[in-house]
């Protein structure tokens, strides 16, 4: 096997057990931090062995087996200094190797517990990236524009408290189930858009692996909540964005923006499934949150096989409703890019740069700004968001696209 | 588990009638379903008195110990299995007192 072989095994077996990991560490040793670090621990022994070991048969197994190793190696450090009890704990594993299924639902109860309501959106955030995701910290900081030791604190008293507060390690109970869902989808839908639009240089710009995890909990928490129509409208927004993930990046892995995207080469399997869910949400006749909306949004830019028969106007209305539920910025920029279509570039300008406060850091704030200058004809100006853009994108293929389209500027 | 349930008061005063009955059938609730392990009203922040006895005599301040708009004003210590019993019975205390409530639990 290659050194690039023993690498792929190894990203690979990171994005599919990681999670199955860190939860089945959590419920054994009931501790967020041990299982972490053991987790940690155990896919950093795999990259020192493996190139010359060989990858195992069965990569979960040994993964599990090494982590559990390490994570009773800690505690036995720890027992000789204080707990005598907790030792004689960790000797027995009476929990019998889980099922299929079972491991669906401990991911889930470690989704819950990472998104517990007595922590702050933002960690709820960060821990689930981390804990489930198996995100770094350094991505986890670049995907929230903040600095590496703020978010790795963040996730350090994050897990403190999980423990001294003794946050459950369950799925809530029904009654309780609604309210916390709503936390999780946002969650979901962060992952989702990590992996949607990739951060870091040595990362693909589509992280397909993490938009497949976002997608899968959704379908799992939906199976859980049918009746639950921001879940529905969720996955809705999500696999009406994942069809267009072939057609968003060329072959020679730059993006490629919706109004030039191939549409052909959606994938219309799951563009059926989301307006599929769309019309459901729409026959309930509840009025929609924020996904719902989102979903919509999307069903309507999925809906034409040419860009020039999208019905604008139903887009921005569409954000106008949007707004009214979460009057952020982004939401905002978003509103913008289609009012420039509705109403041209220099009414969706004079809107974008009243956000200049608040977005100032965000590269697509620059980006848009950029696009709709070079329509203006201002080429200056756009040359020098696109710089800003360049500077704070993440993305490669986002940086290759912004590269171009600065350096087409006449 | 125990958790320390601390009622924060904004200058509203003493409770009126009806949230010290309210606070009255709660606390019975708690003792019959076992979450009880101790409760009370503070005095105000006025009537606290700071002592530090690590140098070489006992020194008292009149007041408390930080000046703030909000206070401790009584706390109930309670015995629940977990967080999310601790913040359902906080949100029943929080509503029966009619005040704000922090959760922290013991070590």
């Amino acid at each position: 096997m290659s050194a690039i072989e023993v690498r792929e095994a190894i990203t690979r077996a990171h994005h599919e057990e990681w999670a199955r990991v860190v939860a089945g560490l959590t419920r054994r040793f009931g501790d967020l931090d041990i299982a972490e670090e053991a987790a940690a621990e155990a896919f950093a022994t795999a990259v020192g062995r493996w190139p010359a070991d060989g990858v195992p048969p069965n990569p979960g197994a040994w993964l599990t087996t090494t982590a559990n190793r390490k994570a009773i190696d800690r505690i036995r450090r720890e027992s000789r200094r204080a707990d005598k009890q907790r030792e004689a704990q960790m000797l027995y594993d009476d929990n019998p190797p889980a099922s299929l299924g079972a491991i669906d639902d401990e991911r889930l109860r470690l989704i819950f517990t990472c998104c517990h309501p007595a922590l702050a959106m933002e960690t709820r955030v960060a821990l689930t990236l981390r804990m489930v995701g198996g995100l770094t910290v350094p991505e986890i900081a670049r995907a929230f524009l903040v600095q590496e030791t703020t978010m790795g604190q963040r996730i350090t008293r994050a897990k403190a408290k999980i423990k001294a507060a003794r946050i459950p390690y369950r799925v809530p109970s029904a009654e309780d189930l609604p309210a916390r869902v709503s936390g999780v989808l946002g969650v979901l839908f962060l992952v989702f858009n990590e992996g949607y639009l990739a951060t870091g240089p040595d990362t693909d710009p589509v992280r397909h692996d993490l938009t497949a995890e976002a997608i899968r909990l959704t379908r799992l928490i939906r199976a859980l909540m049918p009746e639950d129509g921001e879940v529905v409208g969720l996955l809705a927004l999500m696999l009406l964005t994942d069809a267009r993930r072939t057609a968003r990046v060329s072959a020679s892995g730059e993006l490629v923006p919706l109004d030039e995207q191939d549409r052909g080469a959606w994938d219309a399997t799951l563009v059926a499934e989301g307006h599929q869910l769309v019309r459901e949400r729409l026959a309930a006749g509840v009025a929609p949150g924020r996904y719902q909306i989102l979903a919509a949004i999307n069903a309507v830019h999925t809906a034409t096989r040419d860009i020039r028969d999208t019905d604008w106007s139903q887009v921005v209305a569409l954000y106008d409703q949007l707004v009214r539920l979460d009057p952020s910025p982004i939401v905002a920029l978003n509103r913008a890019v289609a009012v420039a279509e509705l109403d041209g570039p220099e009414v969706a300008l004079a809107a974008v740069d009243r956000l200049d406060e608040s977005l100032a850091g965000y590269h697509a704030y620059h980006a848009t700004r950029a696009d709709l200058l070079r329509r203006l004809g201002r080429s200056e100006e756009s040359r020098a968001a696109y710089d800003k853009a360049i500077e704070l994108a993440g993305n490669i293929a986002e940086t290759a696209y912004l590269t171009r389209r600065r350096d087409q500027l006449g | 588990m125990q958790y320390l349930v601390s009622v924060i008061d904004d200058n509203t005063g003493s409770a009126t009638s009806a949230e010290t009955a309210a606070i009255d059938a709660f606390n019975d609730r708690l003792q019959a379903d076992g979450h009880w392990v101790f409760a009370g009203g503070l005095g105000s922040p006025s009537t606290a008195t700071v002592i530090d006895n690590r140098g070489e005599e006992a020194m008292f301040t009149d007041g408390p110990f930080v000046e703030s708009k909000e206070y401790l004003a009584g706390f109930w210590i309670m015995e629940a299995p977990d967080l999310d019993v601790a913040l359902k019975l906080a949100a029943e205390g929080s509503k029966a007192c009619n005040r704000k409530i922090e959760v922290r639990p013991f070590l």
